[in-house]
This record gives C-alpha cells, structure tokens and sequence, in this order.
C-alpha cells in the first residue's frame, strides 16, 4: 500500500501541469475556472480541440483511438493537474468518459472507426438518454420504442434530463425493441445523430434559474441499423456497464472542482468572520474530512485489480459525494449569511457559492436518488432480500 | 501510487483475524472483564504464537519491523473483536522507546516488551515533581494502567520510563464502562524513572501511534458490529418476512456501511501518510480519529437498535461494541477537538 508516486510519474505531472497552466493563462485564459457546461460553448468546444490537438482530449483511451494508454496514476496525475490549472468543465464529458469508454468496450471495429476519432478530436458532442418520464429511479421502465424498417432504426418517445442536448452532435438512445417486453429485458441501445428532423430538444428551466437538461422528443427519429451497440434486447447490459464507467478517474476532477467550492466558503468565513463560529469551524473541518476521504475512497477504488469484485468504496460512492455536497451547499449559505440571499446584478443568476446550494439539491436525486442508492448498497453490497416488485 | 493492501498485508490481515476470531471468544472476553480487562493467556500467544507485537521494533531489536499500515491492520483486527488485550498501550510504548530512547533502554526493554514477557501502557501527566532520579505525580485515565508492568509517563516535553512493581508506584484499577480495556490512576511517590533521551521523539511517536491505532480499532468495531447486524437481519422473521427485508432496517445498514468506507479510506490514508512522511500525516491523523471514532459509535448503537431487545442484554455482545466505541470516543482527544484541529489547519490558523 503506497499512496505516493514516482520519480517518473511526477516528471509526467510537471509535464501536463506546464501545458495546462500555459493554456489557462494564455489562450484559453477567457475560459478558467469555467465549472458549469452551458457559459461560452463555442469556446469550451475550440479548448476540447486543443486538448485532442496535443493528445490531452482521452489520455486513459489506447494510442491507436486517440489516447496515450496512460496508467492510472497518470489519470490520476492529469486530472488533478487539470482542475489545479483552472482547466474549465469538460463539455465532451460524456463523450470521453462514457460514450467513448461503452464503444471501447462492446463496439465492433467498425464502430470505434466510426465514432471514437470524433469523440478523441473533441468534434462529436454526446450527450445520454435514459431517463424518461416514467423511468426515473426505476430506469429500466422505458417505454421509448425503437422498431427496425428496413435498413433503420425507427425511434417514437420521449426522455428526459437530456444534459446537454441543446449543443450535442450525438445521443445514445436506451429504447424498447421488442413489443410487449418489460423492465430490462427487450432493451437496444442505439447512437442517434441529434440533427434531424424527427427528434426535438425542449429546454428545461431548473431551480437556479438556469437550463442545463433538456426534455428530448423523438417522433420517427430514424439512425442506419447498425447504430446499436451490442444486439438487439441486450441494451440494459450495456447501459449498465456504461454506468459503471461513470466512477472511473473522472471522479477526481470532479472532486477537483468540489475542492474549489469549499475553499471558497473557507476563503469567505475568514472574511466575513463566520470562521470564528466554533460550530462553523467544525463544519468546515467536516467537509474537508469528508473531500479528504472522498480522494482516498476514489484511489481505492481505482487502485483494485478485481474490478469485478463488488467494491464497497465504488458502491457507496455516489450516496457519499452527493450528500457532501448538499451539506456543503448548506454550509455556504450558513457562511455567507444575508448576502447569500441576494443576486449580484438584476437577472436571476447566482454566484458560485448561492448557485451551489441551489444546484446541489439534484445532487441527491441524479444517477439514482439516495434511497436507490442505500437499496443498491443493501442488496448487492450487503446481500440483503431484494425489494418486492409491484405490477401496478 | 497503488492504494490496496500488498500480498504480505493481505496474509498478516487474514493472519491476524484468524487468530483473534478463534481465540479471542466471547466467552473469554467476559472472564478477563471479570477480573482486570486482560487477557494474559491471550496475549501471552499473540505475542509468542503470532509473533505481530513486534511491529513497531526494528528487525536488530528483535521486531519484526513493519510499518503503519501493518500497525493499523492489527488493531484493526482488535477491535472487530474487541479483544481485551493491551495492544494500545502496547504500541504506543514500543514506538516511543525505539523513537526516543537510549541504546541501553532498547536493549532492556524492547525484547521484553516484544515476547510479552511484560505489558506496557503510557500515562499522561499534567504536573510532576522530579528530584533528579526520583519522580513524583499523579496520572489519571491510564488505559490498562492497573495491569501494565513498564509504565511510560508524558508530560510537556519529557517522558520517562517507570517500572510499576516498585513500592512507590500505586495503582488504582477503576470499574470502568468498557471493561476490555479498563483505566486506572497512576500515583508516583519519589518513584524511580528513567527519562528517555528523545522526549519530544517519544511522546510523538506514542501520540500518533495512539491516534491511529484508536481510529483502526474502531473501523474494526464498526465493521463487525455491521456485519454481526446483517446477519441478524437475515435470520430475524417478524411479519413473516427477514427483518432485513424492511427498508427502513436496510437502510440503516446501507448508511453505517457508507460511514465505514470513510473510514477505511481515513485510517489507511493516514497509515500511508505517516509511512511515507507526507506533510498531511497530521491533518489525517486528527480526520481518522474523529471520523472513525464516531463512525463506530454510530454503528454499535445502530446494532444495538436493530437487534432490538436482545441487543440490550448482558448476554449479547453488543454492548461491548457500543462501549468501547464510546470510550474510543474519549480516548485522546474527542471528535469536536480533533475537528478544531482540522479547522485550524484548513483556516490557516495552524501553529
């Protein structure tokens, strides 16, 4: 056990740290400190192509699609020094982490031809669609229809926090292929260009004001037949081996961006005064327990060998930073005071700490609620008898 | 960086707990908390059998000379059986002495420690009168203190050697909530001591190996009272169901065991950062404890909770977690003060 790195890995972060801070303080300097995924997108698309153009774009993919093939405490390395530079949000997140990774995995050769050099070159924007109306925590509810005509698929239905489908190229689509099948069985996943006619992205205002999801409405939305990945009805498998990719090394740069947020707060208390409260400074200790142990949780994690052992620090993961996150957005407002009560200008935007507190009440709900989350851990994590199913 | 246990922490994990789980019954922990909270027998085999209480010792000094994290996994070990063994003091006295003592100090006392031969516990002491070679003072709330043969007594910046079978030493063992590890009131009377060379040295070394070993034992503590709970759940029919069916009862379970992936992160991460000299061995150390010890207490009241009645008797184990949970607690500093600590380091406040 060894939590430190070597003489070569640290040469390696000199490396990426020099390259990230020149372009954070240069030609990129517009775009620092940039966390949300909807402010200057044009500019956030030019930095995914600039990170492609030096191979920084997927460094953990194989050298032939665009990667280095880096080990994991390379990963480790480049993501902490890409949030320590300032290196805005990743707005091809789900394109390199996820999309990438499922094509990576469970795509033919001719699919990772087809689709992993846009997602490497930062030109293809993915964006997911899972949740749908009736398929919130129980995701496997989809009742989106995909039939194949001929040499295409034909999709009807509707999802629903669709992140980023208002400037995303593709979506990869979990849609009901066979007629009268329930739950997770019958299930194809398809890759669906966003372009056309039959698909249409509605905006969704949510409670900081600002619009990140989207409602997305397929009415014969049409892809070639060989859009899917895997078979036909063997969608849910690889949905959930795609979620399974979501806790990989990108938990550390989003741990990053966690770590800029409460130093905020802690740059704030000692300011207003608030870091005098002793039940403020053992908040403020709390939280930085808990960021700590959220570190040492994702490089154990990271560091097994058996990733198909059920994982205790995997498992609990995501009920862990989440509920983190909403005391700290908690914690925030209690630092901030009445000032945290008003908007800087005359629009309804909120500053970072304001916006925190907001936003972080999704944080609980997304990728599973808490309670999914506790039943997850229970059932699989602690062998415990599986939820009842209802039929109604 | 590679943050999993090697193949030899992996067999001196299973090692150990193999041991202790055979050996350290229940039964036996209610005959040494009859008497005084030790288990002589029991220890007499970890350290001739086992071979793990020489961890801290370096291989010329008869150790076996292994480092934090194997530390951590012994007590770790301890404390999911909350075996009444005087490990604590034990660990924290060793390293002080291989840290601060004299070459001559070594040779005497470390071969002893090591074989068991005799039991060690430190003492901490606000206030001493010392005339040169003797030595004079009372010390509360010493962990094992009425059993201890070699006593190591802390004060400010010194810290010196007492052998507690001199007439001038007097112990009082007290009856104390968690009996597996009962305190006594060490008073000196112009004692004879030997100071140890290195004081700062010393008491550092028992300072972090106290803290880490504590924060070690209670994420055993709280890992077994888990694992105790769930196995209950799952023979426990009421409403012709396994209790643990019931979401309300998993999901207690779901939270202790999201606490105690914390605090597995937090004790090895301050094992390492204190193996590896890391400038946040400190701030992980206070994280550890805090973290942990409440962890355990959170985790052995749930076991009390969710065995329902049975969990209140004398009879059933729970008890033994909650207690020592809760004097784990106390033990070297509450959570709220170790948080302050965590405050004052991330505030900039740090001294």
């Amino acid at each position: 056990m060894k939590l430190g790195f070597s003489l070569a890995e640290e040469a390696f972060r000199d490396e990426c740290a020099a390259w990230l801070q020149d372009r954070m303080a240069n030609a990129f300097a517009d775009i620092r400190g940039i966390a949300n995924l909807t402010e200057k997108i044009e500019r956030r698309k030019e930095w995914e192509q600039e990170l492609a153009a030096h191979r920084w774009s997927c460094i953990g993919w194989p050298e032939q699609w665009g990667g280095r093939g880096a080990s994991l405490a390379e990963q480790v390395i480049f993501a902490e020094e890409y949030a320590r530079a300032g290196a805005p949000g990743r707005v091809n997140h789900i394109g390199v982490e996820l999309a990438g990774p499922t094509i990576l995995a469970f795509g033919t050769e001719e699919q990772k031809a087809k689709f992993l050099p846009g997602i490497a070159a930062g030109t293809s924007i993915w964006c997911q669609g899972y949740s749908e109306p009736n398929a919130g925590s129980d995701l496997a509810n989809v009742r989106t229809k995909a039939r194949l005509e001929g040499d295409q698929w034909v999709v009807n239905g509707q999802k629903v926090w669709t992140s980023l489908a208002h400037y995303s190229d593709w979506i990869f689509v979990v849609a009901r292929s066979e007629e009268g099948s329930k739950g997770p069985k019958g299930l194809t996943f398809l890759m669906m260009k966003l372009d056309q006619p039959g698909i249409d992205v509605v905006p969704i205002r949510q409670i900081n004001g600002e619009a990140e999801f989207n409602e997305t409405f397929f009415a014969d939305a049409r892809c070639p037949a060989d859009s899917l990945i895997g078979t036909p009805g063997d969608g849910w498998r690889v949905a959930m081996g795609l979620l399974a990719f979501e806790r990989g090394v990108s938990t550390l740069g989003q741990q990053m961006g966690f770590r800029n947020e409460l130093d905020e707060i802690i740059r704030v208390a000692r300011e207003n005064g608030a870091a005098r409260d002793p039940l403020i400074r053992q908040r403020i200790a709390k939280a930085e327990i808990g960021l700590r142990l959220m570190r040492y949780g994702a490089l154990r994690m990271l560091s097994r060998t058996d990733l198909s052992a059920i994982d205790g620090a995997a498992l609990t993961y995501k009920i862990q930073w989440a509920t983190w996150r909403r005391d700290l957005g908690e914690l925030a407002m209690d630092v901030l005071g009445q000032a945290g009560e008003i908007a800087e200008g005359d629009a309804y935007e909120w500053g970072m700490l304001p916006n925190l507190f907001l936003y972080s009440r999704c944080d609980t709900i997304y990728g599973g609620t808490n309670q999914i989350q506790r039943n997850q851990i229970a059932e699989r994590g602690l062998g415990l008898p599986r939820e009842p199913r209802g039929d109604v | 960086m590679d943050f999993v246990f090697t193949d030899e922490q992996v067999m001196i994990a299973d090692t150990v707990s193999a041991f202790l789980v055979e050996s350290a019954t229940s039964e036996r922990t209610r005959a040494a908390m009859a008497a005084d909270g030790l288990d002589r027998s029991l220890w007499a085999s970890f350290c001739e059998d086992l071979g793990l209480a020489g961890i801290g010792v370096p291989e010329e000094s008869g150790g076996v000379g292994l480092g934090m994290v194997e530390q951590a996994i012994v007590a770790e070990a301890a404390g999911a059986t909350v075996a009444p063994l005087p490990l604590l003091g034990h660990a924290m006295l060793v390293r002080a002495i291989v840290a601060g003592g004299s070459h001559e100090q070594k040779d005497t006392w470390l071969s002893r420690l090591v074989s068991g031969r005799i039991v060690g516990a430190v003492a901490r002491a606000e206030h001493w009168q010392d005339k040169g070679s003797s030595l004079s003072l009372v010390a509360d709330f010493v962990p094992h203190g009425a059993s201890a043969d070699l006593i190591m007594v802390c004060g400010e910046a010194r810290a010196w050697l007492v052998d507690a079978a001199q007439p001038q030493v007097t112990r009082i063992g007290h009856v104390t909530m968690d009996q597996t590890r009962p305190l006594a009131t060490v008073t000196l009377t112009e004692a004879r001591v030997e100071e140890l060379p290195d004081g700062p040295a010393a008491i550092a070394a028992a300072e972090v190996t106290g803290l880490l070993s504590l924060s070690a034992e209670a994420l055993g503590v709280a890992q077994e009272a888990l694992d105790r709970t769930v196995a209950y759940s799952k023979e426990r029919i009421q409403f012709g169901r396994p209790i643990g069916s019931f979401q309300a009862y998993k999901h207690r379970l779901a939270d202790m065991m999201v606490l105690i992936e914390q605090a597995r992160s937090a004790v090895y991460w301050a094992a390492c950062a204190l193996d590896e000299n890391d400038a946040d061995a400190w701030l992980a150390l206070h994280a550890a404890k805090s973290f942990c010890a409440d962890t355990a207490f959170m985790c052995a009241a749930n076991m009390i909770q969710l065995h329902g009645g049975i969990g209140f008797t004398w009879e059933h184990d729970a008890h033994l977690f909650f207690k020592r949970a809760r004097s784990i607690q106390t033990l070297m500093g509450s959570g709220n003060h170790h948080r302050e600590k965590v405050a004052a380091m991330v505030l900039g406040e740090a001294a």
